[in-house]
């Protein structure tokens, strides 16, 4: 159990996806205009992100070992493809209900909620899995974390460009440049975090 | 493009679609597609230009095949489609990699599977190829990969030689100089983009954003 939250902290907090990875950058960028929708987007894409990377860890571990499906064939060659069809079919499903229960967020939402499959960030998180072989347990907290972290990045991001909107910044700063180095003065707030290992204070 | 008349093999409009991507319609900071595989892979120059060759390989011929499959893919999924066309390429670059040079394939890790997830790949897809013909859309991809692999290089160059005193992993600058461990963490990526696209704004005005 203990092992399990102190992925959950360490995907959250420490390994933050944004700040630390730069995974899901794109959309992080341009749907943090206004705190609200950040909440909706951060919401679709922790709800993304726990269930396909268990579903993932299910599809590598059934399908992907030596031999599993013929036996003598590896099938890691397929990996990719198959990764990313899981994540394009929950990435529709979660559209279509969306659009059904919140028409308002659905239009506030546009294209970047279809764009959510390529969201670095969700098929990153179905990679870092593998590569780290965590087990079903580990993997569902770790996906369930990397999205809290995700949407709390958005959120926090969101908040303080509400706050830019009256400022007097350069030019040629305004706008992306600025971003950036917002994001950058986050990602350094973040790296207190580095060191921690959470192990030790859960007991 | 809707009028499409007599195309030449490489001429003015041809050589502006390798040309633009660099700078005035550059993919990272002007369209701002691809920027998280920009910001983690320039800590070094050699996985940056790795990747850059990766990416260049794959939007080009991913544009090549989906222009050439444009008029037969259903546009209803035409996103699953593009995606597989992609998600094959980049399984070629992957195996290649893994096959003939190891020690990238290992320092980029899961960045060689995320080329996938890469904004400019999709974006060129939806915006260019899927209304131009087979060679032009060829030619969007390898510009677009070029620009990307400008800002790529550029900012690995900076990061490593004042990172870690080197480049391309010999040491440049010699005992004298104390290498700045900020310029090797992943911030100093945002700070550094952030500077690039401020003085690209700074010269060229027509980019500065109004609102």
């Amino acid at each position: 159990m203990g092992d399990i939250l102190n992925i959950f902290i360490k995907a959250a907090f420490i390994d933050n996806m944004i700040l630390s990875y730069f995974l899901g950058m794109c959309s992080y960028l341009a749907v943090s205009k206004s705190v609200k929708t950040a909440i909706g987007l951060g919401a679709a894409v922790v709800f993304v992100l726990a269930i396909t990377t268990p579903v993932n860890w299910l599809i590598d571990y059934f399908l992907m070992k030596d031999g599993a499906v013929i036996p003598g064939v590896n099938l890691v060659f397929l990996r990719l493809i198959l990764f990313i069809s899981t994540i394009a079919a929950l990435v529709q499903f979660v559209e279509m209900v969306v659009e059904k229960s919140s028409p308002a967020l659905y239009n506030q939402l546009g294209i970047f909620l279809p764009l959510i499959t390529v969201n670095c960030s969700i098929l990153g998180a179905s990679l870092f899995m593998v590569s780290r072989e965590y087990n079903f347990g580990q993997s569902t907290a770790f996906g369930i974390g990397a999205g809290v972290g995700w949407a709390l990045a958005i959120i926090a991001f969101a908040a303080i460009r509400e706050k830019l909107r009256t400022a007097a910044i350069p030019a040629p700063l305004r706008g992306l440049g600025m971003a950036f180095l917002l994001t950058g003065l986050m990602g350094m707030a973040f790296m207190g975090f580095m060191g921690i290992n959470p192990a030790d204070y859960i007991k | 493009m809707a009028t499409e008349t007599k195309d030449s093999v490489f001429g003015k409009k041809e050589r502006k679609l390798i040309t633009d991507p660099i700078d005035d319609n550059n993919p990272v900071t002007v369209q701002v597609l691809g920027v998280c595989s920009a910001l983690a892979v320039t800590s070094q120059v050699y996985p940056a230009l790795i990747m850059a060759i990766g990416v260049t390989f794959v939007t080009a011929f991913a544009n090549l095949i989906t222009s050439l499959l444009r008029k037969s893919i259903p546009s209803s999924i035409r996103m699953i489609v593009q995606l597989l066309i992609v998600a094959a390429l980049v399984q070629v670059v992957e195996l290649l990699l893994g096959a003939f040079a190891y020690s990238a394939y290992e320092m980029l890790s899961v960045f060689i599977g995320l080329i996938i997830t890469n904004c400019i790949v999709m974006g060129r897809l939806e915006a260019y190829a899927m209304a131009n013909k087979p060679w032009q859309s060829f030619l969007d991809g390898i510009g677009n990969g070029l620009g990307y692999g400008f800002i790529l290089i550029v900012m690995a160059i900076v990061r490593e030689i004042s990172g870690k005193g080197s480049f391309m992993g010999w040491k440049i600058l010699g005992d004298w100089y104390t290498p700045n461990n900020l310029m090797v963490l992943p911030c100093a990526s945002l700070f550094l983009i952030g500077v690039i696209i401020w003085l690209q704004r700074g010269w060229n005005r027509k980019l500065v954003d109004i609102s």
